[in-house]
């Protein structure tokens, strides 16, 4: 069309609120890495990616005649709101799970919440002030570094080797943060089998992170998604079981049972557990009855320790397989943590080479993990992955860590080419 | 023209646009609805051709971004089906989705496009990254804009203000692909000129000139409703107008294209137009610009999207 036939200039408003949104909302925008995500979903990739569980080592028939069961028989309960502190039934078979890991708690002292995601996003929500201080491992799961985020917390990473949190990082971080004129709101800790990191913090340490934690008056969010996913041993101790006082615990069903039903709880002394049901009754009402009652039925009526053992073997396998495909393929100057439990190997690259900026070529190669830098809450990181090992079969794990091996002799070459690689974002 | 009782919309593949696919696919399907065309999305996948053999579709509609969707693959397999669909014929694929060629096709034609360098990764390893670096800001200078010679979304690409962040870039370009396309930077006005074919011949739709934040036209700046500003028709003179829609006319001539394409320009400081690329299978997604310049000058995206399947549908395989 003629330009002089062209009407006058509009500017095309995609977004007329912008400019309106939250600051917290400032760093919410379309990302490579997500777009990138998309691609793992394709069954070509072998995805080392997502920490999904293996929910088809599920009886899912027998949990079908459960649900259905549920439905005739407590469908007025089960389609109807609840309270905001949970299921009454539900929460007494939670202190029967969490009575493996020698913590002994009253049902009283429970809160049901939409996985514990939600559990952290409402500690976040009582303790967070815009530029509090949060102390966590380095690295730490990337949910909960959302969750802080998005109640713009000041996350300060504490170090970790592979016996866990290092106490005596942890005493620096605390004395820092305190010669700074501040104080740690919490301490956010994964104990078991750590995501991303796939290690566990000492026997021998335990105490002595209590007993520094106790000295500086700082509370403890102790999240144990994996703590009954060990391959090797007995349930590992709960830190919640040596202090009630001064530790919130939050535990799932997502990798236990089921992440899609969205259960998760915490345990909390009294005054922060009154202040979680106010903040979750002004989140969600209340969770859903359907889902608390179908993991209830579930506790009831279906060996969910057997199933337990079933999960440990099929990831003690993966495990197993994905360790012997590191120790074939990975090129000098790799390591990684040898996981006693859990879903995760965190993988360190050879110097110089950046996860971030590898996953383009990883994902054209087929195979995906995730960067190490969502882990940092400064997006540091770049020179680990994580990965889960918890989806695929174990030859497609083989065939995942050779085609990544393959990627990371380009990726080595490039660096020797052109010097250390940059994120992407 | 022939009915549309059966279309289908291909979105995903396996490329690093799958998102943005899907999402133009998406809103292909959903414009197609508002026109009163049903039509399902189907991706690029081991399902794709039994899928075509059960229900043969009237028509295709092909949203797929980056190699598979734009190479010419999916068009030639489509092709091999017999079924028809909208867009280019993969052998003009193939020219138009290879940057340095498609340059080349155009400057021969004698359209301006910035001066550039094409070099495959394994140049660098054999001859030196340094050495070669050397060179190329030797015969370019700088600012450089560094892309991979395929792909899109700005995926892989970014400038280049000094010659330090050079291997940085060039990193960050050959985790997209093994072949960078290093070209002069032109400082200026980034516009999108669409062209579409309902049948009467090409016609440039207005030119959309985008006018992105600080960080530039980025992958973010291009999916973030909000993030980049764009006015239609652009906001050129008269004669820069004619101009940029000349050269949209001209690539989508010279390459072969048919139905629709949009070519990207810059204009700089003089108000000379450079050619920089042109896409095949164009973004439509709702921060995509080849559905605004649809709209701005009446042509409803929905009942384009409907005309452009029908003639497809009667022009056969």
């Amino acid at each position: 069309m003629p330009a002089e036939q062209q009407p006058a200039s509009q500017r095309q408003r995609i977004d007329p609120y912008v400019g309106q949104y939250a600051q917290r909302a400032v760093g919410m925008v379309a990302s490579e890495i997500r777009a990138l995500f998309a691609v793992a979903a394709r069954p070509e990739i072998v995805s080392l990616a997502g920490g999904s569980p293996y929910v088809s080592a599920l009886p899912l028939d027998a949990v079908g005649e459960m649900i259905g069961q549920l439905i005739a028989g407590h469908g007025d309960t089960a389609l109807q709101y609840c309270t905001a502190q949970g299921d009454t039934g539900l929460r007494e078979k939670i202190c029967d799970v969490m009575a493996l890991e020698e913590i002994r708690a009253h049902p009283d002292e429970i809160v049901v919440t939409v996985g514990s995601q939600q559990a952290l996003d409402l500690m976040a929500r009582i303790f967070i002030d815009p530029g509090d201080v949060i102390l966590v491992e380095a690295p730490s799961y990337v949910g909960a570094l959302g969750a802080f985020a998005s109640y713009q917390a000041q996350v300060v990473h504490v170090a970790m080797d592979d016996d866990g949190l290092i106490p005596e990082a942890l005493e620096e971080a605390i004395r820092r943060t305190a010669a700074a004129g501040r104080k740690a709101k919490f301490l956010y800790t994964v104990p078991n089998f750590h995501n991303p990191a796939g290690v566990t913090l000492a026997a021998g340490r335990r105490p002595r992170i209590l007993d520094i934690c106790q000295r500086a008056g700082l509370l403890v969010v102790e999240d144990n998604p994996y703590g009954l996913l060990g391959f090797d041993a007995d349930p590992i101790r709960a830190l919640r079981a040596d202090d009630d006082e001064g530790i919130v615990y939050l535990g799932t069903f997502s990798k236990t049972f089921a992440a899609g039903v969205r259960v998760g709880w915490a345990v909390a002394p009294t005054a922060i557990r009154e202040k979680l049901i106010l903040a979750a009754e002004s989140a969600v009402l209340c969770h859903s009855s359907f889902a608390q009652l179908t993991v209830r039925e579930y506790l009831i009526t279906q060996p969910w320790l057997e199933q337990i053992k079933t999960f440990r073997e099929l990831y003690r396998e993966r495990r197993d397989a994905t360790l012997n495909a590191l120790d074939r393929m990975m090129p000098p100057g790799c390591q990684w943590t040898r996981p006693g439990g859990g879903f995760y190997v965190w993988l360190r690259l050879p110097d110089g080479v950046n996860s971030k900026a590898m996953l383009p070529r990883a994902i054209a190669s087929r195979v995906a993990y995730v960067p190490g830098t969502g882990f940092y809450a400064d997006g540091s990181g770049g020179q680990h992955a994580r990965l889960c090992y918890s989806l695929p079969r174990p030859d497609r794990i083989d065939e995942g860590i050779r085609r990544l091996a393959s990627v990371l002799e380009t990726e080595i070459q490039l660096r020797d080419d052109f010097g250390p690689a940059a994120d992407i974002h | 023209m022939s009915d549309l009782d059966r279309v289908v919309v291909l979105a995903g593949g396996l490329s690093a646009e799958r998102e943005v696919s899907l999402r133009s696919g998406h809103r292909v399907r959903d414009a197609l609805a508002e026109a009163g065309i049903d039509a399902v999305v189907a991706d690029a996948d081991a399902e794709l051709l039994g899928r075509l053999r059960a229900d043969p579709p009237s028509a295709v509609f092909p949203a797929i971004h980056g190699a598979c969707g734009e190479d010419g693959a999916i068009r030639e397999v489509l092709a091999l089906t017999g079924t028809p669909y909208v867009g280019s014929v993969a052998s003009a694929c193939q020219m138009a989705f290879d940057k340095p060629v498609a340059k080349a096709l155009v400057a021969a034609a004698g359209l301006a496009t910035p001066p550039s360098v094409t070099l495959p990764r394994e140049t660098f390893h054999d001859l030196g990254a340094s050495a070669v670096i050397d060179l190329i800001i030797g015969r370019l200078g700088l600012p450089l804009y560094v892309k991979p010679s395929r792909g899109g979304s700005a995926l892989g690409a970014g400038p280049v203000h000094a010659a330090a962040e050079l291997p940085s870039a060039l990193l960050s370009c050959f985790a997209y692909g093994d072949i960078a396309l290093i070209e002069r930077f032109i400082a200026g006005t980034e516009v999108a000129v669409g062209v579409i074919d309902l049948g009467a011949g090409p016609q440039a739709l207005p030119a959309v000139e985008i006018v992105p934040g600080d960080s530039g036209y980025d992958y973010a700046a291009r999916y973030t409703p909000g993030k980049t500003e764009f006015y239609v028709p652009a906001r050129l003179a008269a004669p820069v107008a004619d101009e940029v829609a000349r050269i949209a006319m001209a690539a989508h001539s010279v390459l072969g294209l048919r139905d629709l394409s949009r070519t990207d320009l810059i204009v700089d400081d003089t108000g000379t137009a450079y050619f920089l690329e042109v896409n095949v299978s164009p973004g439509m997604t709702e921060t995509s610009t080849l559905p605004m310049a649809m709209e701005a000058s009446g042509h409803s995206f929905g009942a384009t999207c409907v005309n452009l399947l029908k003639l497809a549908a009667a022009r056969g395989a």
